[in-house]
């Protein structure tokens, strides 16, 4: 069991204002103290640059942010350090790989996305295809967030990438990856597959071994860690192959004027000063969640996302349009109530000391799909309530009140 | 915190004056808040460099609603030399609420939406 009370003491934000609702974990996490006194703490005692000094503080700095990569391989089951590269955010992990991945893809290739995908995973992708002339396909899927039931059909032997989310930041469904891996692997096994997790590494207990897919990002803020780290992972034969995405001091290995020899994995991808800061302090992210548990942590927010989905039908009945299934499978549920636009909702919410997200959540291709402008997504984590649940559903009967719904 | 939903907010919002077409509107502009998926399409007759009448359709929120019925109605009759001089301000004013910068944005469509139009 989680016991909210007592983490919620483990959250600075909450001593002054303890009422507060938190409800866009999505977006962004909540950060405990274990993380914001790693980044004091460097920032005061040991703020030298990494891989460069041979002074104690400097080798400091450099060990703890080579332990937070030993870590970070372990916590996702990777096989070594060597392919966890550490960026700003999932954004630019996926970037980063699209980058590398560009060389090796021909006009005529087929690439292979979801509908449902975080812009992140899907324009970059989108772009490239127009750049080189490759074939962007779209998996399609319908309300529930089930994909379309012949999406086998469009991987073929010109397939090369297909991308796809682990967890899905508006529908909240959990892809079941290793299966979809499988049955494209069949197809055709020479595919890249390239997994979003930024909505699940901090619930869901990832092996990427296990899933079989070639490459994995997430962001560190999504999972109580800082803001401005995020990671790629990916398997050594293929960052191997894959030229660096930017040039600089850090990855390089010798330069003259004529010739560089690059760093090996990682640093060939860490090029500039990296968040030094950041990346030492998310180590004690994954600490907290691995104390907690993150399976207790999935199931607790799982509940109270089941337990908002029954009480927003019971409540409002067709008032209310949920996205995505009936059967939650992460703390995530967006919805409109209908006649009432998305901001409003949020807005209403907001005079009560509750915070969610109104838009389109950096999903607008899923958005067009289900007829939906603008929904409302309220996301659980380990620091809500059932209280929290009745909280905002006591607050949107308010805000139907107040336009007469 | 006082609430940003005025009754008169949302009065304007649930019955916005000058609602609908304009037959007579001799320019006409559609804008769009992708973001947030607000519209507005608003049409003005101008008349010797005053805005004689002005109309507005669209979806939105509720602040977004308001605004464009405040602010058309604010319009009417006045002269564009006037109109064009309008900002961030006077949009706060009409609507007489604080709002953050993310809010801000739908208030300011219709804005947006009548400088274009007399700019042309
Ligand atoms: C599924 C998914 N992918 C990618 C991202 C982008 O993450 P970041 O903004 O940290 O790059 C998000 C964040 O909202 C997300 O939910």
């Amino acid at each position: 069991m989680i016991d909210v009370i007592e983490i919620k003491k483990d959250f600075p934000i909450f001593k002054d204002n303890a009422d507060f609702v938190y409800l866009d974990s999505t977006a962004t996490s909540l950060k405990p103290s274990s993380v914001i006194r790693a980044m004091s703490e460097y920032y005061s005692h040991y703020s030298a640059n990494i891989f460069r000094g041979v002074y104690d503080i400097s080798e400091r700095s450099t060990k703890e942010y080579e332990e937070t990569r030993s870590l970070v391989k372990e916590f996702i089951h990777a096989s070594s350090e060597a392919e966890i590269i550490f960026t700003r955010n999932t954004t630019e992990s996926i970037n980063l790989f699209v980058n590398g991945m560009s060389d090796r893809l021909q006009r005529g290739d087929e690439i292979v996305t979801v509908i449902s995908e975080h812009h992140s995973n899907f324009v970059p992708w989108q772009q490239l295809a127009q750049k080189k002339g490759l074939i962007f396909k779209i998996i399609d899927v319908d309300k529930t967030g089930t994909w379309q039931e012949d999406w086998q059909s469009l991987i073929t032997k010109k397939t090369k990438v297909l991308a796809t989310s682990h967890v899905s930041n508006v529908l909240g469904t959990l892809n079941p990856i290793r299966q979809i891996i499988k049955d494209i692997k069949k197809i055709n096994p020479d595919i890249v597959i390239l997994v979003d997790g930024a909505q699940a590494v901090g619930s869901v207990s990832v092996d990427v071994q296990a899933l079989g897919c070639d490459a994995y990002v997430f962001s560190a803020h999504k999972m109580l860690g800082p803001t401005g780290v995020g990671v790629l992972w990916a398997k050594e034969e293929l960052l191997d192959t894959l030229p660096p995405y930017q040039f600089g001091g850090e990855m390089i290995r010798s330069v003259t004027p004529q010739k560089t020899v690059f760093a090996n994995l990682p640093h060939r991808f860490e090029a500039g000063t990296p968040h030094i800061a950041g990346v030492i302090a998310f180590k004690q992210a994954i600490l907290y969640l691995q104390g907690k548990g993150l399976k207790k942590i999935y199931d607790h927010e799982v509940a109270l996302a089941q337990d908002f989905y029954n009480k927003l039908n019971n409540t409002f009945g067709k008032d209310v349009t949920i996205i995505g299934p009936a059967q939650r499978a992460s703390g995530i549920v967006a919805f409109t109530i209908n006649g009432v636009h998305a901001h409003d909702v949020a807005q209403i919410l907001n005079e009560d000391n509750i915070a969610v997200r109104a838009g389109h959540h950096c999903a607008m291709p899923l958005h067009d799909r289900l007829g939906v402008e603008a929904s409302v997504r309220a996301s659980f984590y380990l620091y809500n309530s059932f209280d929290d649940v009745d909280t905002i559903v006591r607050s949107l009967i308010k805000v139907r009140k107040m336009f007469n719904k | 915190m006082a609430s940003i939903y005025q009754e008169i907010i949302l009065q304007h919002a649930e019955s916005p004056h000058n609602f609908g077409r304009l037959p007579s509107s001799t320019n006409k502009i559609v804008l769009d808040n992708p973001l947030c998926g607000d519209v507005i399409q608003m049409e003005v007759e101008i008349r010797g460099k005053i805005v004689t009448d002005i109309k507005f359709t669209g979806k939105g929120c509720a602040i977004s609603k308001a605004s464009a019925s405040l602010l058309t109605d604010f319009a009417k009759g006045k002269k564009i030399d006037e109109l064009r001089a309008l900002d961030k301000t006077s949009i706060i004013k009409l609507l007489g609420v604080e709002l953050g910068p993310n809010r801000l944005k739908c208030a300011l469509l219709p804005l947006e939406a009548l400088q274009k139009l007399i700019h042309k």
